[in-house]
C-alpha cells in the first residue's frame, strides 16, 4: 500500500465531492477549450479565405498627380493619361526576396474602346491568372481564352442587351461573347474582358500593362516588405498593398480571441475558486482524519502529498473530460458560426495544455488547504486524546 | 532502568482570558516494560500527560525523555519520525480509517516507510494475526465490532514494533466481556516485554497495571506498584 493507495480510496469513498469537484472543473477545461477552438478553426477560416482573397498588391504606373477617383466616382473635367507599365519589367518580381510568396500575378491592360457609338472600358486581362485572384467572380458562359473573346460585364451587357455567342463591333473589330459575367458590385461590372494580347492590340498598347494585381500566399507573409521588395524591383511603378478588409476581419477575430481568453479566464478563476472552497471543506471534514495520519507519524509533507495527489487525479480528469467536452461543443457549434465554413482541427498542443492547465489550476487552487491540513497540530486535530 | 523521564513538566493552556493549568511540575519515571495505568477524574491532566508523552502536545516548561531522545528539541518532522518509529497509538474511539479494511489501517503506519509493499502486507497480516483477526482482514471498520475495530487499532500501534505503546481509554467503549478480551490482548503483549502506559476511568482495569499513577489537578497524587508499595511523589 502506498499513498496513491489512500488517495484512490479516499476518492472513491468521497464520490459525490469528487464528482462535483471534476464537474466544476470540467465546465472551466470545457469552455476554454470550445472558446480556443471555435476561435482557431475561425482565424484558420480567415487565413483561407485571406490567402484565397486575390489581389492583395497593387502595382501600377507611378504618377505625380493626386488621385481625383474615390470609390468610383471620378471629378467632371479632369482627364488622367496614365502612363503604362512594361510587361516585360514584370519578370523582375521572380527576383525578390519573398518570390516564395508569390501564388499568382495578374497583369491587365486597361482603355476605353469604342463599341455601338459608346465608349466602354476595355481590360485585358492573363485569363487564368485573372480568375485566381478574382474568386468571387461568377460566369455565365466561360472565360475568355485566346483570339477575340470577350467576357461582358454586367452593367454593359445591361446597357446593349447582349446575349451569349453574339458578336459585338469593338473599335471595328468583330469579338465574340463567350461569358456574361454575373453582376459583381465592382468597377468589373462595366467592363469588356479580353485575352491581354487581343486588349493589347486593340487598344494600340503592345507589350504594355496598365495595372498589376498580385497574389501573396499570406500565411506568416510580409506584405509590408513585399510591397517594399517589389517597389525596389519597379522603381517606375506605385505598390500598394490591399489589405483593408482582410485586416479588419483579422482585427475583429483578434477582438474575438481576447474576448474568449477573458471568459476563459474568468471561468478558470471560477472553477479555481470552486476547487479551493471544497478543498477546505474536505480538509475540514477530514481533520480528525489527517490527525490520525500524523499521530501515527506521518510528515507534513506527507499530509501534502495526499491532498494535491487528490488535486491533481481529479483534475486530470476534469481535464481529460473537460477536453472531450470541449472538442464535442466546438464540432457542434461550428455549423452554428462563421457560414458553417469553418472546420474543427485536431490541435494537440491544445489537448495537451489543457490537460496541462486543469492539473496546474487544481493544483494552485489547493495549496492552500493542502498547506493547512499539513500544518494541523494532530493534538489539535485529535481532540479524543 | 527508566525508558522514559518526565522532569518538571508544566503543560497550560490559555482558554479566552484563563491560563489553565493542564499538567504542573510534574516528573515522572517509567521503567522499561512496565504496563502503566494512568487514573484520575476528569480534568486532573491524564489526556494531556498522554499527549506530551506521544509527542504530539509541546509542554509549556520542562522535559520529555524517552528512550534517550529529547523529544521537544526535535524538529517537526524528525518528531513526526520518532511517533512513528517510537509511539504505538491506541485511541480511544480507535479511530480507523473508515474507508480502509482492517489490513489496510494496520499498515497505515508502515505506508510512509520504505519497506517494499509485500514486507508491508506481510508485517500487518502477522499482526492481525497475532491479535486474534486472521479471518477480518479484508473487513471495513464498519463492519468489525467495537472488539475487533480496538483488535484493529492495537494492532496499528504495534505494527512498526514500537518501544512504547500509549493507550487512551481504549476499553472506554467496550463491554465488560469485551473489555477483559482487550485488556487480555494488552497483557499478554506487556508478558512479551512491551511498555505500555495506559489512560483510564475503569477501576477494574486496575488488576491489570504494574503500576498505576493518580493524577490530581496536574500533579502525581499518587503512584502505586503491584507490589503495594505506595509512592507519594515518583521519580
Amino acid at each position: 500500500m502506498r499513498l496513491e493507495h489512500i488517495v484512490l480510496h479516499n476518492l472513491r469513498r468521497r464520490k459525490g465531492r469528487a464528482i462535483f469537484l471534476v464537474i466544476g472543473l470540467l465546465i472551466g477545461v470545457a469552455t476554454v477549450v470550445t472558446l480556443l477552438s471555435l476561435t482557431d478553426a475561425m482565424a484558420q477560416r480567415a487565413q483561407h479565405e485571406l490567402e484565397n482573397f486575390g489581389a492583395n498588391i497593387i502595382i501600377a504606373p507611378r504618377t505625380d498627380q493626386l488621385s481625383l477617383n474615390y470609390g468610383g466616382v471620378q471629378l467632371g473635367g479632369v482627364n488622367l493619361i496614365a502612363s503604362e507599365i512594361e510587361q516585360s519589367s514584370l519578370q523582375k518580381i521572380d527576383t525578390i526576396r519573398n518570390r516564395r510568396n508569390v501564388a499568382t500575378i495578374a497583369p491587365k491592360v486597361l482603355g476605353a474602346v469604342e463599341v455601338a457609338g459608346q465608349r466602354v472600358m476595355m481590360m485585358g486581362v492573363d485569363p487564368v491568372a485573372e480568375l485566381k485572384v478574382k474568386r468571387w467572380w461568377s460566369i455565365a458562359g466561360r472565360q475568355v481564352e485566346q483570339g477575340r473573346e470577350l467576357l461582358v460585364g454586367d452593367a454593359v451587357v445591361q446597357e446593349f442587351g447582349i446575349q451569349m455567342g453574339d458578336q459585338l463591333k469593338v473599335n471595328g473589330e468583330d469579338f465574340t461573347v463567350v461569358g456574361l459575367l454575373d453582376r459583381t458590385g465592382s468597377q468589373d461590372d462595366q467592363l469588356l474582358i479580353a485575352p491581354l494580347g487581343v486588349a493589347q492590340e486593340t487598344l494600340g498598347k503592345e507589350g504594355q500593362v496598365s495595372m498589376v494585381e498580385v497574389a501573396a500566399l499570406c500565411h506568416d507573409c510580409p506584405v509590408d516588405d513585399m510591397v517594399m521588395q517589389l517597389q525596389e524591383v519597379l522603381p517606375e511603378t506605385d505598390v500598394q498593398a490591399v489589405q483593408q478588409v482582410v485586416k479588419t476581419r483579422m482585427h475583429a477575430l483578434g477582438q474575438f480571441r481576447l474576448f474568449a481568453w477573458g471568459v476563459a479566464v474568468t471561468v478558470v478563476v471560477i472553477g479555481a475558486l470552486l476547487v479551493f472552497v471544497t478543498m477546505m471543506g474536505a480538509i475540514s471534514e477530514r481533520t480528525r482524519e489527517i490527525g490520525i495520519f500524523r499521530a501515527i507519524g506521518y510528515r507534513r509533507r506527507h499530509v501534502l502529498h495526499l491532498v494535491l495527489m487528490e488535486a491533481a487525479v481529479v483534475s486530470a480528469v476534469a481535464g481529460v473530460l473537460g477536453y472531450l467536452a470541449g472538442v464535442l461543443a466546438t464540432i457542434t457549434t461550428l455549423p452554428l458560426l462563421d457560414g458553417g465554413q469553418a472546420v474543427w482541427q485536431w490541435n494537440p498542443s491544445l489537448a495537451v495544455a489543457s490537460l496541462f492547465a486543469a492539473i496546474v489550476v487544481g493544483l494552485l487552487a489547493s495549496l492552500q488547504p493542502a498547506l493547512r491540513a499539513s500544518r494541523l497540530e494532530p493534538s489539535d486535530a485529535l481532540r479524543a486524546l | 532502568m527508566s525508558l522514559i523521564t518526565l522532569d518538571n513538566v508544566t503543560k497550560h493552556y490559555v482558554n479566552g482570558a484563563d491560563c489553565v493549568i493542564a499538567l504542573q511540575d510534574l516528573s515522572l519515571a517509567v521503567e522499561e516494560g512496565s504496563f502503566l495505568g494512568v487514573m484520575g477524574p476528569s480534568g486532573s491532566g491524564k489526556s494531556t500527560l498522554l499527549s506530551v508523552l506521544g509527542g504530539l502536545t509541546s509542554p509549556s516548561a520542562g522535559s520529555v525523555n524517552i528512550d534517550g531522545i529529547d523529544v521537544y528539541r526535535l524538529n517537526i518532522e524528525k518528531l513526526a519520525d520518532f511517533r512513528r518509529e517510537y509511539l504505538g497509538f491506541i485511541f480511544q474511539s480507535h479511530n480507523l480509517i473508515p474507508y480502509l479494511n482492517a489490513l489496510e489501517n494496520v499498515m497505515l503506519p508502515l505506508v510512509v516507510s520504505r519497506l517494499s509493499t509485500e514486507e508491508k502486507q506481510r508485517r500487518a497480516t502477522e499482526m492481525l494475526k497475532r491479535v486474534g483477526l486472521p479471518d477480518r482482514m479484508l473487513h471495513l471498520p464498519q463492519q468489525l465490532s467495537g472488539g475487533e475495530q480496538e483488535r484493529v487499532a492495537i494492532a496499528r500501534a504495534l505494527v512498526n514494533n514500537p518501544p512504547l505503546l500509549l493507550a487512551d481509554e481504549p476499553t472506554g467503549s467496550l463491554d465488560t466481556a469485551t473489555s477483559d478480551q482487550v485488556m487480555g490482548l494488552l497483557k499478554e503483549l506487556h508478558g512479551d516485554g512491551q511498555t505500555i502506559i495506559m489512560v483510564t476511568h475503569n477501576r477494574e482495569n486496575l488488576k491489570w497495571f504494574d503500576r498505576t499513577v493518580s493524577l490530581r489537578d496536574g500533579r502525581v497524587d499518587r503512584d502505586v506498584r503491584s507490589s503495594c508499595d505506595v509512592l507519594p511523589q515518583a521519580i
